[in-house]
């Protein structure tokens, strides 16, 4: 008879007994998270001789599910882009439950303490993960949950977009009237009109994600832009990402930024900030030409 | 399309018309569940080791005379909740009768060691768990794998899988993290190497995973109870 099966045993059993049997080619080493349609796993692929991540499917039977699950993962395959996770295989174990392999990312999620260290740091990073997001909406893809849980930043500043569970063709697919998305940063129309959303949807997660990542003592012109990224009215958005991007280029070349209108003063110390040599120059010049002016009359 | 069900249940078992059939299936059901009630017969119902242990006895020799399993109605609950109404029912009216608890009873198929049980319930003192309706569902579950280590060690021994499963024994079954060794060194002690070692990881676990589900099955009564169970137990239903 088995002795007594402590606490951490049970508790490691029922682990261990959940984690699925993907066949010869993957070893599952360890659970990653688990979200609500399924569970990810850290996998050794035995014939790449690679890590990999694993998305394994809770349910077994579920042919919606099944197919929800291969949806992401074929949106995840049409989408080739550094900053989007790559898809290498799918498949089902052999308990019947449907699953993904995926690239393992390392990293960090940026909601955790990630230590910036440049206003500039910040906003590259923002930038490199507005480019995966466009690339996904050229591909006519929105992703719904965008969130600082769902973006990696990696050991050298790398972008991933991670967890297109929720994704969807814009216009294509059909669409159930389900609710998607993460408060906070689920935009007012996916809770209002949920068959209606599109692109903008993302750059409203956006503009609150440019918003947690600002200092605190930020640039108004920058907190302008977050600020109409997520606009509450669809129409008083950007109307892409590109828009959204383009200005904060602007912003960063120092150039007048569309969300926000300056005062005279700040523009006056805008243009000075942007053009400081050659003004400082000028200025120099003439205090010089002054002070000669005088001296010669005297 | 509703096909009849090709296996019956432990519970659909304790009606059948076969004596020895009765026997065993409610034999099975005391292995599960007698843990769970002595346990909760202590924490939740406060009773000491002796009263604890009379009354289970009992509830399992009443439960098998009055037919109280008959009155399952699986459509309004899942058994294990069915089951711990039915203590609460027992305790209840034992407390109110106020009625001298007899030791044994004679019916139990099987030995119930109480001692052992009673050592179990050492580590919830002093304190109780908050929830002890929890408690019954973790003992139930903890029961539930012991058996299935016991199927899983006959299985190695009747295949020839020893090393299988003292590689399982030793990882799987530690009673810590720290007590758990390293592959390496589980690979050295046995004399395997470490992919072997995680090679009979896997099998084994695979193989635990069935027998779970095949004792779930069994102590459930419907497809939709045995789902719910197993999802809850393994975090996915098959």
């Amino acid at each position: 008879m088995t002795g007594w099966l402590g606490d951490a045993a049970v508790a490691h059993l029922r682990d261990v007994a959940e984690w699925p049997d993907a066949g010869e080619r993957y070893e599952i080493t360890r659970r990653l998270g688990r979200g609500g349609m399924g569970v990810v796993f850290a996998a050794r692929d035995r014939v790449l001789h690679r890590d990999v991540a694993i998305k394994v499917l809770n349910e077994i039977g579920s042919q919606a599910a099944a197919e929800h699950l291969l949806s992401e993962a074929r949106i995840l395959g049409r989408l080739e882009h550094p900053g989007i996770v790559p898809v290498h295989d799918a498949g089902t174990s052999a308990d019947g439950r449907v699953f993904y392999v995926m690239k393992l990312v390392r990293g960090h999620r940026i909601d955790t303490n990630v230590a910036w260290r440049t206003l500039n740091e910040r906003l590259d990073f923002f930038l490199r993960l507005c480019d995966a997001v466009a690339f996904a909406h050229s591909h006519g893809i929105v992703h719904r949950d965008l969130k600082p849980q769902n973006v990696m930043l990696g050991p050298f500043g790398q972008v991933q977009v991670m967890d297109w569970g929720v994704a969807k063709f814009v216009g294509v697919m059909p669409e159930r009237a389900e609710v998607v998305g993460t408060p906070g940063y689920m935009a007012p129309e996916q809770e209002r009109d949920a068959p209606s959303v599109d692109f903008r949807a993302d750059v409203y997660a956006l503009g609150v994600i440019l918003e947690a990542m600002l200092p605190d003592a930020a640039p108004k012109p920058l907190v302008a832009i977050a600020r109409h990224a997520r606009a509450a009215q669809v129409d008083q958005r950007y109307e892409n990402v590109r828009a959204l991007v383009r200005d904060v280029g602007r912003f960063r070349d120092g150039a007048p930024v569309e969300a926000y209108h300056e005062t005279l003063l700040e523009r006056l110390a805008r243009v000075y900030r942007r053009h400081r040599v050659p003004i400082t120059l000028v200025l120099v010049y003439m205090v010089v030409r002054v002070i000669l002016l005088l001296w010669f009359r005297t | 399309m509703n096909f009849p069900p090709t296996r019956l249940s432990v519970v659909a078992r304790t009606r059948s018309p076969d004596q020895e059939t009765r026997r065993l299936a409610f034999a099975a059901i005391i292995e599960a569940y007698w843990k769970p009630v002595y346990k909760y017969l202590r924490l939740k119902w406060q009773l000491d080791p002796d009263q604890a242990a009379d009354l289970t006895q009992e509830f399992f020799a009443a439960t098998l005379e009055k037919d109280v399993l008959g009155r399952f109605e699986p459509e309004r609950a899942r058994f294990r909740t069915y089951l711990r109404l039915c203590v609460d029912g027992f305790a209840s009216n034992a407390r109110k009768a106020e009625r001298r608890l007899k030791r044994g009873g004679g019916v139990a198929t099987v030995s119930l060691d109480f001692e052992t049980a009673e050592g179990e319930i050492v580590q919830y003192e002093p304190a109780v768990p908050a929830d002890v309706d929890e408690l019954f569902y973790q003992e139930w579950v903890r029961a539930l794998f012991q058996r299935a280590v016991e199927d899983l060690r006959a299985w190695a021994k009747d295949s020839g899988r020893d090393t299988m499963f003292a590689v399982f024994e030793r990882y799987d079954l530690a009673e810590s993290a720290e007590d758990r060794p390293t592959y390496a060194a589980l690979a050295r002690d046995l004399g395997i190497t470490s992919t072997t070692v995680t090679n009979h990881l896997a099998a084994m676990r695979r193989q635990f995973r069935r027998v779970v589900l095949e004792r779930l099955r069994d102590l459930t009564t419907t497809d939709e109870e045995f789902e719910a169970e197993a999802k809850r137990l393994l975090g996915s239903a098959p």
